[in-house]
């Protein structure tokens, strides 16, 4: 061992004071994750606001953690809350539980549920981290109307399904992504 | 070297073939399916409409093998499931034949030609057998292009069970239950080729087709829940349970019906603390795999927002107000010590206990409250009954009479007993006895009911409360039935409407003796049966033998651990005699179990006994007309939340154990065993396992059960005379109707029958009733309104059911077999 090998060590330390910082002020500088990071969960809308979920349960049943619950009840034509004859009733994310696999989001027969890039899933309550359907549901974007609601698009399922979105842009939804966002925009 | 030929050919057993299934040689039994020889080495065949309870029907084509017959195969896949077997057959199944398999394949392919695969939003997902066997037997893709046919989605059938055609595979499994099994055809299939669908009367109309099909009447079902359960698609769904769950997050647990004493096998399936549904369990010996709707569908009542959740006692101001444990059952104690102590107090237990409550209140009467003054039987009840129970009932399992006996038996009498509103899967039996085997099925009552219609049955016809000269009479005025019943397997089966008719037990017992007949009682509410053996009746002990019996009581109070002598040995006063002493102040406090009064016999009477009692004690799940007397309520835990044993009416065990974990409802015999603490008492009850094994250990069998000289010496009662312009009343409860547990089902209530006064044309002309009119049945206490219907009861009878929806007990103060005035010309 040399004299000066006791110092080598401090040589690092000395180097890097002149060298870019890596260190990220969190929470007081906010850096946005990379675009396909699995953040928490979104459920969609139609474009003209009705609910894209059905209550199916199948994001629940491919839920390794079990952190889905979900309860369908039946629409009926004074208070429609999805196109088609079931909608989601309670839907419940146990953020406790989840580990961000995405397969619900792959399981999701109509696109309702994705995720975005919102990461902050983090509280000093445990109840708090359970998310509920108001939690969870998307914004709704300008042109979109609360339900319950009947269908608004075009004259038949067929329209409403298929031309949707074209029809919708008539009302004064947003194109394209925005309706079906993995932005974080969309949720501040 | 030659060696001789070894032997090794099996014997073939006598109405037995021999068949190589899969290169695998089998013996089966002549007469069997293909389908199920398969079944038994393993190989399961693909197959929607095939069903072992329902005849064969080779709809669906998807259980298709490759037969080879004599050495020649079959030019095409044979459909398994209505082939037999035969001798020298080489049947190859989708596990060794390439042509089987594609056959299948090809069948899938096209039953989902149609299928809307609409299986999120479907409720038969993850349990359906079309996508279980679509990915086990289906081709990945489908050549398909087309434009799907579609039908206007879902249509009900009834308020309870909705069809979805679009789904539908035309298997016609439901279409045969309801034609083979319940006898009532609601649906059926429609149309032809391609436009082919199951539809309803209604739905006929529309493609007017009405006459391609059987179902000209409207729907009209006790049993529509099955179609649900059998439906191998989702096309058949229940409005209850619609989108509620995913089999994946139910819990199911074995449980066993507390709506009748048919004593149903029932799965439960329920999910965060909360029951889903119900559906019927698989229990060949009882329910088969049937279940009736009241039992599929009634079981809200106990996650009804009344439920009464916490122990109340009545205020100085006279309200009932939410009190601790410790309070009531304080209150509770003193109270009866101090009834005890001078005039005594009685209990009504009601009729829907398991053994072990039961049990538990009979050790509670006569332990703690030292007196016979308890019975079960919150219904119209004589002492006449308790004595035909006493003979010939107490003790009796299925040995005696079964479902398998029903099934076995060359004729059947029901005598005061309308099976299908009485006990739904005696009537399925009973269907199923005539349908398949020939029985002859005999109803001594008043009108061709569905019960008589359906079990092709033969109704000898009496006035209401002339069922016991009838029975007498049937040795003169019918002698193919009385010959039917001197063979040696047949059956009488009465029902608990015979109570209300004076001499009809007698009349009953001398048929038995004379014909050789067995006699089994069918009561129509779950816990009686049970509750009977229990010693929940005042002149019985648990087991059977009699209250006066010296040495069976020093027997019991060895077991039971008292001081020798201090059981009571006077017989008891029954729910009718306590009830006058209650109002009269010779009873000081009544405890009371699950009891209606609109029920029993005088429901005004039995309200001013329990307004009048100096204390009520109740245990109760949900505010009643007891409830709105008692000085104290005690909540207890319905069946789902409670272990115990029920006995069907066979006398047969129905175990079931505990559904809903954690609820902090106590059971009858805790709540009991804690109260009689109080009162420096031990019961031995603590939880429904100590009670069984306590009973089990204690029950004394009588020494001469089986014969009740007294009884046979009893004149049958002639029919009292109808005074002149009054009608008889002949009237009973039907299945569905505002029972205290079938609250909160209103889908379930959809399907209850109407309510109508039924009468003759000849009556109806005779009192000025014109059809298609309302009349009106009227005492000197009240008057009900009915639309009236036009049967075949015997003249100057009227027919009503007896919640319509208001007891005819309370309205009129009249039961089966009394005489009202009727007059028409009501709006
Ligand atoms: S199961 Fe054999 S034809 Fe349907």
């Amino acid at each position: 061992m040399g004299m000066f090998d006791p110092l080598k060590g401090f040589g690092v330390t000395f180097a890097t004071m002149f060298k870019k910082v890596v260190t990220e002020q969190y929470p007081e500088d906010f850096y946005p994750s990379a675009p396909r990071w699995h953040g928490r969960h979104q459920l969609n809308r139609h474009p003209d606001g009705l609910e894209k979920c059905v209550g199916c349960e199948l994001c629940a049943w491919a839920c390794p953690a079990d952190a889905i619950f979900v309860e369908g009840a039946d629409n009926t034509e004074e208070e429609r809350y999805s196109p088609g004859e079931r909608y989601g009733f309670d839907y419940q994310i146990n953020y406790l539980r989840c580990i961000g696999c995405g397969l619900c989001i792959e399981a999701c027969p109509t696109r309702s549920l994705t995720m975005v890039n919102f990461y902050e899933l983090a509280d000093d309550d445990r109840r708090k981290l359970i998310y509920t359907k108001e939690d969870l549901m998307a914004p709704l974007l300008p042109g979109m109307e609360e339900p319950p609601h009947p269908m608004r698009l075009g004259e038949n399922e067929q329209d409403y399904y298929v031309q949707g979105p074209e029809l919708a842009r008539g009302r004064g939804v947003p194109e394209g992504e925005t309706v079906e966002t993995s932005k974080e925009e969309a949720i501040q | 070297m030659t060696i001789a030929p070894e032997n090794t050919e099996t014997e073939v057993p006598e109405g037995h073939v021999k068949l190589v299934v899969d290169g695998e040689e089998v013996i089966a039994p002549e007469g069997e399916l293909l389908i199920r020889t398969a079944e038994r080495l393993g190989t399961v065949i693909p197959r929607f409409c095939d069903h072992p309870l329902l005849d064969p029907a080779g709809a669906c084509r998807q259980c298709l093998v490759e037969v080879e017959m004599n050495g020649r195969p079959m030019p095409k896949p044979q459909a398994s499931c209505t082939m037999t077997v035969a001798d020298g057959m080489v049947v190859k199944t989708q596990k060794s034949s390439r042509v089987a398999e594609k056959a299948q394949e090809g069948v899938m392919e096209l039953l989902l030609i149609n299928h809307p695969l609409d299986c999120p939003i479907c409720d038969k997902g993850g349990e359906c057998p079309l996508q279980n066997q679509a990915m086990a037997h289906g081709r990945s893709t489908s050549r398909f292009v087309d434009t799907k046919r579609t039908f206007p989605k879902p249509i009900s059938i009834s308020t309870q069970v909705l069809l979805d055609r679009e789904r539908c595979v035309l298997c016609q499994r439901c279409t045969r239950f309801s034609d083979q099994i319940a006898g009532d055809p609601f649906i059926d299939l429609l149309e032809r080729g391609v436009h082919q669908q199951i539809g309803t009367a209604e739905t006929a109309d529309i493609h007017n087709s009405a006459s391609h099909t059987s179902s000209g009447t409207p729907f009209q079902s006790y049993f529509s829940g099955n179609t649900i359960q059998i439906c191998p698609v989702g096309a058949l769904t229940s409005a209850a349970y619609r989108f509620r769950s995913r089999p994946f997050d139910l819990v199911s647990s074995p449980s066993v019906c507390e709506h009748c004493s048919s004593g149903c096998a029932l799965r439960t399936d329920f999910r965060r603390g909360k029951v889903m549904r119900r559906l019927a369990g698989d229990d060949p010996d009882v329910n088969e795999e049937w279940s009736c709707d009241k039992g599929r569908f009634a079981f809200r009542y106990a996650a009804a927002k009344d439920r009464i959740r916490k122990p109340m006692v009545r205020d100085e101001s006279g309200e009932l107000v939410e009190a601790s444990w410790t309070e009531a059952l304080r209150r509770a104690a003193d109270a009866l010590v101090a009834a005890r102590e001078s005039n005594g107090a009685g209990v009504l237990t009601g009729g829907r206990l398991t053994v072990e409550d039961a049990y538990a209140y009979t050790k509670f009467a006569r332990i703690t409250l030292r007196s016979n003054d308890i019975d079960f039987r919150a219904r119209p009840h004589s002492a006449e009954e308790l004595d035909f129970l006493a003979s010939s009932v107490v003790g009796t399992t299925p040995e005696h009479v079964s479902y398998a006996s029903l099934e076995k038996a060359s004729a059947v009498l029901c005598v005061a007993f309308e099976p299908e509103d009485e006990s739904p899967i005696v009537f399925l039996r009973l269907r199923k006895a005539a349908r398949d085997k020939g029985t002859k099925v005999f109803h001594i009552g008043q009108w061709t009911t569905s019960s008589v219609r359906k079990t092709f049955g033969e109704l000898l016809a009496c006035e209401p409360g002339g069922e016991a000269a009838a029975v007498d009479g049937i040795a003169e005025h019918a002698k193919d039935l009385d010959a039917a019943l001197s063979s040696d397997d047949a059956v009488v089966l009465v029902g608990d409407r015979a109570a209300e008719v004076p001499g009809l037990f007698g009349a009953v017992t001398r048929l038995a003796e004379r014909t050789g007949t067995r006699v089994a009682w069918v009561p129509r509410r779950a816990g009686e049966r049970g509750a009977l053996e229990a010693g929940a009746v005042p002149t019985l002990l648990p087991g059977g033998a009699p209250v006066s019996d010296a040495s069976a009581r020093a027997t019991l109070e060895t077991s039971w651990g008292l001081d020798s002598g201090t059981m009571p040995a006077e017989p008891g006063r029954d729910t009718a005699a306590m009830l006058a002493a209650a109002a009269s102040g010779e009873l000081d406090a009544l405890v009371v179990g699950g009891v209606d009064p609109d029920d029993l016999p005088d429901p005004a009477a039995a309200r001013e006994a329990l307004a009048n009692v100096g204390f009520v004690l109740s245990l109760e799940m949900r505010p009643s007309a007891v409830t709105e007397h008692a000085d104290v309520v005690l909540p207890i835990a319905p069946v789902d939340e409670k272990t115990g044993t029920f006995l069907d009416w066979e006398g047969r065990v129905r175990p079931f154990s505990i559904t809903l974990e954690g609820t902090g409802a106590l059971p009858d015999c805790r709540v009991l065993d804690t109260l009689a603490v109080e009162m420096d008492a031990d019961l031995f009850t603590q939880t429904a396992q100590a009670a069984w094994s306590d009973f089990s250990r204690s029950r004394v069998v009588s020494a001469h059960q089986g014969s009740n000289p007294d009884q046979h010496s009893r004149p049958a009662a002639s029919t009292p005379d109808t005074p002149d312009g009054t009608v008889r009343l002949a009237t009973w409860r039907q299945l569905i109707d505002n029972g205290s547990l079938q609250v909160e089902e209103p889908h379930l209530a959809g399907t209850a029958r109407d309510a109508v006064l039924r009468m003759s044309a000849a009556t109806a002309e005779r009192h000025g009733v014109t059809r298609g009119e309302r009349a009106t049945i009227s005492t000197e206490r009240g008057a009900l309104t009915l639309p009236v219907e036009f049967t075949d009861l015997p003249d100057d009878v009227v027919w009503a059911p007896a919640r319509s929806p208001e007891s005819i007990r309370s309205v009129l103060g009249a039961g089966h077999g009394a005489s009202v005035a009727l007059s028409g010309g009501a709006r």
